[in-house]
């Protein structure tokens, strides 16, 4: 049987309020000018004593060096799409192109202020007003706001959108309903409840797609919207997509589309052709950006013509000599966060669509869909592993398989599995996602990847299926190969030990002595 | 056939071959044969490219060319996003390709770097404001003080929501929009005209049983200190109604924490703390709160614990999971998913570098060098700085009532001669007369803000533009 061969950096390293030592320094800033000094004297009573620091707060004291060793240490406990293969389904944890990282680490970008003078700024609007226009063009809709920093973020001005517009019809008393299937993002629940919609979820078809007769059985007067993604969470893409917008639209309710898949179809299909009237691009899935560890991202969203009044201000927009923007919308919105969006994301984004171009982002598609389709066929031979849904359907970037067999036979469940699969050097697929599939392990191995990884991995999960079978107990205890072993989650986040600060440490510690 | 695309190895003809024949199709299309005939795209997007790598360097170089920023001239604009240096090191962190590239840590085995690192930037948010819990971010102040304020709603069962007349207005914009579909209201305190502060007459006033939070600014939006903070906490307290206080991080070098003067809950822009302006993002929303169980549990956002592995090494993970959208659905504490947490890493390792020390000097320094600022341009005729009468930190009223010209035109005439002055209030706060908001750093140099002050004279002498 193959063992792993990776090993991960596992370094003790100390938690930073444990390193440095009394008076060593980092960085200093600089000192007011002497006569900066003069014209002011002692800066003490400038400030109401009772509101300047007693102590000041309990931050490390360390050297630079001190520092780089920390976070290089740290860095190297951590994985990423750039060492290897990180099937994240959902995700889609493709390569991020470096010249986007340097195009957007230019002064222009970094320095500039959101409020400066309009023709100091020309060039930066001129970026962000092309790429809302190349994100409508991809996504088949009118106009686009780059305002929302992630996806949920671009969910929730969306569901704002959809009660702004119902609103204005007078209905938004009656169209409280936001309609989700029973397979969707989290997010895409959360986000309608936030928005003030009660969610009304629909069960899968035995398809795994949307069931027209329960959808038709949902809507009514009520309805507000229908959440949904194309292709859907399993990877399928849903063909009665027009016949679900009519329903939609015939009830009065709008159609929102989730952008998570997106990379899937580029160039393929538009969601706005599909009928969409809301959509949303996770910038930081679909055109390479970063993810940096949790954030940031970026998630704008487009709409058709009727909803354009809706979206927020200020508006990018450009007169054929100079670029502005326009505040003057009555009927937008209002603002979910400050000035006018992630823009060191967006500039990425916008380097990336000039690296591909039309074709390339079509190969984007295509490949993806290839590399998944590839590792699905690989996947659904090994025994273990079955595929619930229709597998005979191609699916497209992503797809779905369940563990249920493994499970039933040797005890070892998805979760194991995945643990395993660090030791052989890969990030772990999603998993229990999305909810309609037991044992779910959902893999999207992004074009980023070659034939040789997409081999690599399907030969690593031969070989963990097979020690499941042999050996139970070696993937039940995994992993072994990472910077820790298998991690006490719920220890975590139990009331007595929670941990979730170096000051709510010391008091547990404190109170134990 | 076109030539494989350098980012995606399969798009090379005989790899794809490889694909193609162990799927048993002739062509990647039939994979997309489910896709109905009119919803297909049947012609090529219409965006440019591709381009090879040095002429998109050189496009946007092109595009760019013309753009101003604080390098190539004084600028003088804060108002929630503020120029401060950043050392070298930050940048150098956040290059590392594990920190940037990699996503959420689900699986904590593999990821304890970021995990470590977050934990770290929550402790040393918890150290600046006196909580005891932060979560890993939200995306800026303003949806930081949005989510706050539901959560004050959620754990008092409340909905009104009292704030300052003088908020930034994007930031109540943001509260509105987070706040209206909840069925929650946010009403304004007014303050008094010639300190700035909360007029707290005003506000108990307005308080009473039903008031969930009560929120205040310190520094706030247009500078001053705050400097009734502990007075409006006992005001909301009495009531029953929780304390937020949404706070510029940078100045807890040299300000009280707010958790020792009564907050509940705090938020904040991190973006000062080792990351660059970018044009307004991305962003860093600070959200902390006391460690009392009906708070915790309340809180949005990722939050990481520390715990222990197998073997009983210290290790981290996400805690507190079931709060989260993934889990909960639409019973979650908020729909927030992908954060900041890369601004999050720069913060935790800005503060690291300047430590206790370094973060007093620094704003030793802000507050010499805006407190110069002022003088200086309040001795010019006509012009008054600070406009209100109380303790400033970085950010200032200016005033031009006094010089015949409006905030328009001074601010016309120093673009004239290289200076961005600050950002106008006419429109947001027409009763503060002619006036703009402007923010001194440890950026400006004393030759920057004397230059300030000569081109302002030489406008007030009849230079006008």
């Amino acid at each position: 049987m193959s063992q792993p061969s990776f090993r991960q950096a596992r370094w003790d390293e100390p938690i930073i309020f444990e390193l440095g030592a009394p008076g060593r320094r980092g960085h200093i800033p600089p000192k007011p000018e002497p006569e900066v000094v003069e014209a002011i004297g002692p800066i003490e009573g400038l400030l109401p004593e009772e509101l300047i620091r007693k102590e000041p707060p309990r931050l490390p004291e360390m050297s630079e060096p001190e520092v780089v060793r920390h976070f290089v240490r740290l860095s190297q406990m951590n994985y990423c799409p750039d060492v290897g293969l990180y099937p994240l389904g959902s995700c889609t944890m493709k390569y991020n192109p470096k010249i986007c990282d340097l195009v957007a680490s230019m002064d222009q970008v970094r320095w500039a202020h959101p409020y400066q003078d309009e023709r100091t700024v020309q060039g930066l609007l001129a970026i962000l007003y092309e790429l809302k226009n190349w994100l409508a063009e991809i996504t088949g809709t009118h106009e686009v706001s780059l305002l929302p920093a992630a996806g949920a973020h671009g969910e929730f001005l969306g569901c704002l959108i959809i009660r702004a517009y119902h609103k204005r019809k007078g209905q938004l008393a009656e169209r409280k309903e936001m309609i989700v299937p029973d397979s969707a993002h989290g997010t895409n629940p959360a986000s309608a409840a936030m928005a003030g919609f009660k969610v009304v979820t629909i069960p899968s078809g035995p398809d795994g797609c949307v069931d027209l007769e329960a959808l038709k059985a949902a809507v009514s007067k009520r309805t507000a919207g229908l959440m949904l993604t194309n292709p859907n969470t399993l990877g399928i893409f849903e063909s009665e997509i027009r016949e679900i917008a009519e329903v939609i639209h015939d009830a009065g309710g709008l159609l929102y589309y989730d952008g998570a898949n997106l990379n899937a179809i580029l160039g393929k299909s538009r969601p706005g052709d599909m009928g969409f009237d809301i959509v949303h691009i996770n910038i930081h899935k679909t055109f390479g950006t970063p993810h940096g560890g949790g954030g940031p991202g970026s998630g704008p969203i487009g709409v058709v013509e009727e909803l354009e009044p809706f979206l927020p201000v200020p508006r990018i927009e450009y007169d054929g000599e100079r670029y502005y923007l326009d505040w003057d919308k009555p009927l937008a919105v209002a603002k979910i966060r400050a000035f006018l969006g992630n823009v060191a994301v967006l500039v990425r984004a916008y380097a990336y669509i000039l690296a591909l171009g039309p074709e390339g982002l079509k190969e984007v598609a295509e490949v993806s869909v290839l590399n998944s389709n590839y590792l699905l066929k690989k996947l659904a031979s090994l025994e273990g592993i079955e595929v619930p849904y229709g597998p005979e359907r191609p699916r497209k970037h992503e797809f779905v398989v369940s563990l249920k067999p493994l499970e039933r036979s040797t005890g070892v469940r998805a979760l194991n599995v995945a643990k395993r699969l660090l030791d052989h050097g890969y990030h772990a697929p999603t998993i229990y996602f999305p909810p309609i599939v037991d044992e779910a392990f959902m893999v999207e191995p992004t074009e980023s990847f070659g034939v040789e990884d997409l081999d690599g991995f399907a030969e690593a999960m031969r070989a963990i299926l097979e020690e499941a079978r042999a050996e139970p107990e070696k993937v039940l205890k995994a992993p072994y190969n990472t910077a820790v072993g298998r991690v006490d989650e719920v220890r975590a986040s139990h009331p007595r030990t929670m941990a979730l600060s170096w000051r709510m440490l010391k008091e547990k510690e404190g109170l134990k002595k | 056939m076109a030539p494989a695309h350098p980012y995606i190895p399969n798009s090379a003809e005989g790899s794809k071959r490889k694909l193609v024949e162990f799927l048993g199709i002739s062509d990647p299309d039939e994979l997309y044969s489910d896709i109905p005939e009119g919803v297909r795209l049947d012609r090529p997007l219409e965006v440019p490219g591709p381009l090879p790598e040095q002429e998109i360097l050189r496009h946007v170089r092109g595009k760019l060319s013309d753009v101003k920023t604080a390098l190539d001239m004084p600028v003088f604009l804060g108002a929630g996003c503020w120029p401060h240096y950043v050392p070298a090191v930050v940048d150098f962190i956040l290059s590392r390709t594990e920190f940037y590239t990699s996503y959420t840590p689900y699986q904590p085995e593999v990821s304890q770097g970021m995990l470590q690192a977050l934990w770290e930037y929550q402790s040393m948010i918890c150290e600046l404001t006196g909580m005891d819990v932060a979560n890993c971010s939200m995306y800026d102040w303003a949806s930081a003080l949005g989510e706050a304020a539901r959560m004050a709603a959620r754990i008092t069962g409340r909905k009104r929501i009292l704030v300052p007349r003088i908020i930034h207005p994007e930031r109540l914009e943001v509260l509105k929009a987070y706040t209206e579909p909840a069925a929650m209201t946010v009403e304004q305190v007014p303050y008094e005209p010639e300190t700035g502060q909360m007029d707290l007459e005003a506000l108990k006033d307005k308080m009473g049983p039903d008031v969930a939070a009560v929120y205040v600014e310190n520094p706030s939006y247009l500078g001053f200190i705050e400097t009734q903070v502990k007075a409006i906490g006992e005001v909301a307290h009495d009531q029953g109604a929780l304390f937020v206080v949404g706070v510029d991080p940078i100045s807890l070098g040299i300000l009280e924490a707010p958790g020792n003067y009564g907050a509940d809950i705090v938020v904040g822009e991190g973006q000062p703390l080792g990351n660059h302006m970018n044009f307004g993002g991305p962003l860093l929303g600070i959200l902390a709160c006391r460690a009392e169980r009906r708070f915790i549990w309340q809180m949005p956002g990722r939050i990481i614990g520390l715990t222990v592995d197998s073997k009983g090494r210290k290790a981290f993970c996400m805690a507190l999971q079931a709060r989260e959208q993934h889990i909960r659905r639409e019973k979650a504490s908020s729909n927030i998913c992908t954060n900041e947490a890369l601004c999050a890493v720069a913060a935790a390792a800005y503060l690291a570098l300047l430590g206790p020390r370094g973060l007093r000097e620094l704003c030793e320094t802000i507050i010499y060098r805006s407190h110069y600022a002022m003088k200086r341009l309040n001795e010019l005729p006509g012009v008054k700085a600070p406009l209100f009468k109380a303790p400033h930190f970085k950010e200032f009223v200016v005033n031009y009532d006094g010089t015949g010209l409006t905030a328009k035109e001074v601010h016309e005439g120093l673009l004239e001669a290289g200076i961005h002055g600050g950002k106008l209030l006419t429109g947001e706060f027409p009763e503060l007369g002619q006036s703009a908001l402007y923010c001194v750093t440890e950026l400006h140099m004393r030759e920057d803000i004397d230059r300030l002050v000569e081109a302002l004279g030489a406008l007030l002498g009849g230079d006008r533009p």
